[in-house]
């Protein structure tokens, strides 16, 4: 079992690592796109700092921004997943590796004395979520590092339904041109709508966590997906605020059935430094790594 | 292209405008929430003049210690705004000439830069490592007790940039003038969507 669970702390925490070095394909692939079709001025230049950022982080093995966030998994774990009973400890174990050896900045501070626990570990933190998955041995994780900025601008509110979708776009439009310019865009827009507040707000992670690009599989909110995103684009924020043709990477909507007389509604946005990455492990712990093709452990 | 050496004088800091592109040499601070409720708060001030110098609005990851020396491993902007209700006072505090950060400030500071000869430039967020490789000392460090993120950092840069004024000496902020471009626009594409 000890075998087993270093197996998995040390992968995981060789992950963490290395993706906050290092963005996604799929992200890298959209920046790529969006930089090369942009043609404002301004925006031209924050373009050639990310790109520049990259490369250089790439070079010297450096997180690619000082925030490091804090570190969040969100997991499709097996019901016969071997270390089901020690998980909390293992993710926590894994990100305090992470820290040390990226080393990420010590981000996790306890409210209200706001003391710095300094190990990126502490009450709540990293934050878990799981889905279990029957008659399965595995475990699908998602690792993400939730970033101070791209977290200010989120919101969540429940209407009455008859909101309906242009409800929810004033909402989602309103959220980003209010402070949308200090996530440091061009942003992924992650929109939940629910029953309440908190299972819209649960959706609208999940939603900001979509591979790019991708499309929520009912047609009819696929479509709004479509439109939110033009909209969001003819703001003209652009790359950081500075104006520019393009502003988001993508929307993604999920949903769930809602109550009759209410609308939950939330959007959670992610910043172009997007570091989130897949890791699925077998019941050997094999692991096998999705999004950053560039990983060896 | 315009190249400046820290310290700078008001002269030089009133002939920017808004949408130039600025490099610095010299030495600079970092600088955010904590570090201005010290000084405008507490009315504590750092061991260096800030007057005729530069704030980054910052919390990098450092490397090293008091005794080996630092090393800058990150240092992107943070969002120069949470900083708005305590800038004015800051800069009439210190007599800081240049305010480094990310997006755009309001309406007090825009003021407190005409009255005072200061600019706020930004730098592009989350450009941390590019940032980082033009640092060339880390010199040291106080306030550490406010922890890594938060203590005043003190930086010898060189070619800083690429930076784009957002506030010039006249009061002219480009992030209020773009945020109000923004939200028109973002009205109108919702009206053309849902006229109907």
């Amino acid at each position: 079992m000890d075998e087993k669970k270093e197996k998995f702390i040390g992968a995981l925490a060789a992950f963490t690592d290395y993706l906050s070095k290092h963005l996604p394909d799929d992200i890298l692939a959209r920046l790529k796109e969006m930089s090369d079709s942009e043609s404002v001025p301004h925006a031209k230049v924050m373009y050639s700092c990310m790109s520049e950022n990259l490369r250089l982080a790439d070079e010297t093995d450096r997180p690619v921004c000082q925030d490091t966030g804090l570190v969040q998994f969100f997991v499709k774990i097996g019901t016969r997943f071997p270390l089901i009973d020690c998980l909390d400890e293992c993710f926590r174990e894994a990100v305090y590796r992470a820290f040390k050896s990226a080393p990420l900045r010590p981000n996790a501070v306890e409210y209200p004395s706001e003391r710095n626990t300094l190990t990126d570990v502490g009450d709540g933190v990293p934050y878990t979520e799981f889905e279990l998955v029957p008659d399965s041995d595995s475990a699908d994780v998602t690792v993400y590092l939730a970033g101070g900025g791209a977290a200010l601008p989120g919101k969540a509110a429940v209407f009455p339904p008859g909101a309906g979708f242009e409800g929810v776009a004033r909402f989602v439009a309103d959220a980003m041109v209010e402070k949308g310019v200090n996530a440091c865009p061009p942003l992924v827009v992650g929109v939940g709508i629910a029953g309440c507040m908190a299972t819209a707000a649960k959706l609208a992670k999940r939603a900001a966590l979509r591979e790019i690009p991708s499309s929520n599989p009912r047609s009819e909110i696929a479509e709004q997906e479509r439109v939110l995103k033009k909209i969001l684009d003819e703001t003209a924020i652009g790359p950081q605020g500075a104006g520019g043709s393009a502003s988001v990477m993508a929307v993604n909507i999920e949903c769930a059935c809602h109550h009759p007389s209410s609308l939950g509604v939330a959007v959670q946005f992610g910043c172009w430094a997007h570091r989130r990455g897949r890791i699925i492990f077998d019941g050997d712990l094999n692991a096998e790594v999705k999004s950053h093709g560039g990983f060896r452990i | 292209m315009i190249k400046l050496t820290l310290p700078v004088s008001e002269d030089v800091v009133r002939k920017l405008k808004t949408g130039d592109e600025v490099y610095l040499d010299g030495d600079l601070v970092t600088g955010r929430d904590r570090v201005h409720e010290r000084v405008v708060k507490d009315k504590t001030f750092p061991s260096v003049s800030l007057k005729d110098g530069a704030i980054f609005h910052a919390g990098p990851i450092v490397a090293g210690d008091g005794q080996t020396g630092y090393t800058t491993l990150a240092v992107g902007p943070t969002t120069s705004m949470r900083m708005e209700k305590l800038e004015a006072d800051f800069i009439r505090a210190t007599g800081v000439r240049i305010i480094i950060g990310k997006g755009g400030m309001g309406a007090a500071t825009a003021e407190a830069c005409k009255k005072y000869g200061a600019v706020h430039l930004m730098f592009a967020g989350g450009a941390a490592v590019l940032a980082a490789s033009e640092v060339v000392e880390t010199s040291g460090a106080e306030w550490t007790d406010l922890g890594m993120p938060e203590a005043m950092w003190h930086m010898r840069v060189r070619n800083f940039g690429p930076l784009i004024v957002t506030i010039d000496a006249d009061g002219d902020n480009m992030f209020e003038r773009n945020k109000k471009r923004f939200a028109e626009l973002k009205d109108a594409a919702l009206n053309k969507y849902f006229s109907e």
